[in-house]
Parts: C-alpha cells; sequence; structure tokens
C-alpha cells in the first residue's frame, strides 16, 4: 500500500439502488465537525462548494424542527434544499429529511453520523430515497447547475461577442 | 439527463438487481451461461434474457468455446456511470475542503482560548 496521506477525500458509493452513502474524514474532533454542520454561519461557509454565494440557511437543530438553504450559482441558477429533523443526538447523529425544491415529490432521509477517533472524526451519510429514479435525479442535480451555469457562461460570453 | 431506451443504456441495464448480480459474478472472472444459471439460482430464459441486454449496452462481451457461450465483464463500458458518481463526489468534496478551512480556524479558536470544551 502507498502512504497514506493526512488528507482524505470524500468517497461516495451507491449501496443500494435507493441509496447514496458519502464518507469523509476530518482532522478535527467531531464536536467541531458537528458543529460546522449545524451552525448556520459557518454552512454559509462552506454549503456552496466554491458555485455561487449562498443565500439562504435556516437551521431549526431540534426534533421536528425545520431547516432551509439556498444558494444562487455563479450562472444565476437558484438551488434549494429543504427539510425537517428527525433525530438530534449532538457531536453524534442527525437524521433529516431532504427535499430539493427542483423535485420537491422525491424526497430523502438522510443519516449522518460523526465518528471521533485519535482526534480525527469519520463522517457519514446515508442518502435513502424512496425509488431509484428520485435517487439517480439527485446524483445529476449537481451536474445539472453545472451544465447550467456553463451554458450559462456561454451565453453571456456569446453576447459580448455580439 | 436524457437518457437513452434500456437496450443502449449502461445506466438503466445495471438499474436491474439481477443484472447487478450478474455483473458481480462477472467481475470475479468470465463464466459461462449454465455456471451463470447455477449460481443465480434463476431459470435459463431469464438469465438469458438479461445477458443480451447486457451484450447490447456493451456491459459484457461474449465469446465462443466450443458449444459453450463464456461471458465477460467489458469494465470500459462502465466508465459512463463512475464518471457520473465522480462528478457527484466532487461537489462534496469541495464542500469538504471549505468545511476543513473553517475547522481549522474553529481549532485555533479552541486553542487560544484554552478550549477542549464540548
Amino acid at each position: 500500500m502507498a502512504a497514506v496521506t493526512s488528507r482524505s477525500r470524500a468517497v461516495v458509493t451507491l449501496p443500494a439502488p435507493t441509496q447514496i452513502l458519502i464518507t469523509r474524514e476530518f482532522a478535527a474532533p467531531r464536536h467541531l465537525v458537528y458543529r460546522a454542520w449545524t451552525s448556520p454561519e459557518l454552512i454559509r461557509q462552506w454549503w456552496s462548494a466554491n458555485r455561487g454565494e449562498v443565500t439562504v440557511v435556516e437551521v431549526d437543530l431540534r426534533v421536528g424542527g425545520k431547516w432551509r438553504f439556498v444558494m444562487v450559482t455563479f450562472g444565476g441558477f437558484e438551488v434549494g434544499f429543504h427539510g425537517e429533523y428527525l433525530e438530534v443526538v449532538a457531536n453524534e447523529r442527525l437524521v433529516n429529511t431532504e427535499v430539493y425544491e427542483g423535485m420537491p415529490d422525491g424526497q430523502a432521509v438522510n443519516t449522518i453520523t460523526f465518528e471521533e477517533e485519535g482526534g480525527r472524526t469519520k463522517f457519514m451519510c446515508l442518502v435513502q430515497h424512496t425509488s431509484q429514479e428520485h435517487r439517480d435525479a439527485h446524483i445529476a442535480s449537481g451536474m445539472e447547475s453545472g451544465l447550467q451555469d456553463a451554458l450559462d457562461l456561454l451565453e453571456q460570453a456569446a453576447q459580448s461577442l455580439a | 439527463m436524457a437518457r437513452a431506451a434500456t437496450t443502449t443504456d449502461a445506466f438503466n441495464a445495471v438499474a436491474e438487481p439481477r443484472r447487478r448480480e450478474i455483473l458481480d459474478l462477472l467481475a470475479e472472472g468470465e463464466r459461462p451461461v449454465n455456471e451463470l444459471v447455477s449460481e443465480l439460482g434463476m431459470g435459463q430464459p431469464q438469465v438469458s434474457k438479461h445477458l443480451r441486454v447486457l451484450r447490447e449496452t456493451g456491459l459484457v462481451e461474449v465469446r465462443e468455446e466450443g458449444r459453450r457461450r463464456v461471458y465477460r465483464l467489458n469494465g470500459a463500458s462502465l466508465k459512463p456511470i463512475h464518471d457520473w458518481i465522480k462528478t457527484y463526489e466532487g461537489t462534496w468534496e469541495e464542500r469538504f475542503e471549505a468545511m476543513d478551512e473553517v475547522l481549522e480556524a474553529l481549532k485555533r479558536t479552541e486553542e487560544r482560548d484554552g478550549g477542549g470544551n464540548e
């Protein structure tokens, strides 16, 4: 095996036709990872994935509480997600529903766990969809907004040449 | 994303659980039809039907060995699926790298404040 660097990358697998599993290790204790994951002012700093500006972050972190995140991509495409918290175990585990507002009938349930070992945290998010069609659309949604951005930029470039 | 019909689309071809079982078996090495039939516990007509879809989408290839037809996995044909997941993974990785920076700042704050408090 090659030497393992301290850097860990996100790994996405599809354990079942209706599931997505996202895993990542962080070089920080889990109470900090949990804080970064759940605090609105911190979510604003990471959630856009460098693809746009985060415009809404609402987090009512309690069982039955609602959440909503919205961003406007650099291409002007608005992407919103919302849901409800079903389980909240501080620093350890969150279960919440998630609806992509571009496809409101496809509700997923996310089970997120934070495991700490030696000051590092293993983060796991299992996304459970109700159908494979919704699961696949979820994975494709990131690509679609990226494609939309590219088309918008192309259009702007074409207009500036006209 | 627009999708082609089942017979030409790798995504739909792997959507069927039994077809994924066939691909899993073939990932271990090539196999003749009768071995697939016995390992899957399915009827020969069903196995043949799935193999036809997998062959038409290019996910598996077949060769004649005497009177037997031996199937093997065509790994390259799975690349569109691999690329599709990698794009999604890349979005998350960008998010997590931004989170790494947030976490470094939180760690510095805790150290400064003599933290370690939950």
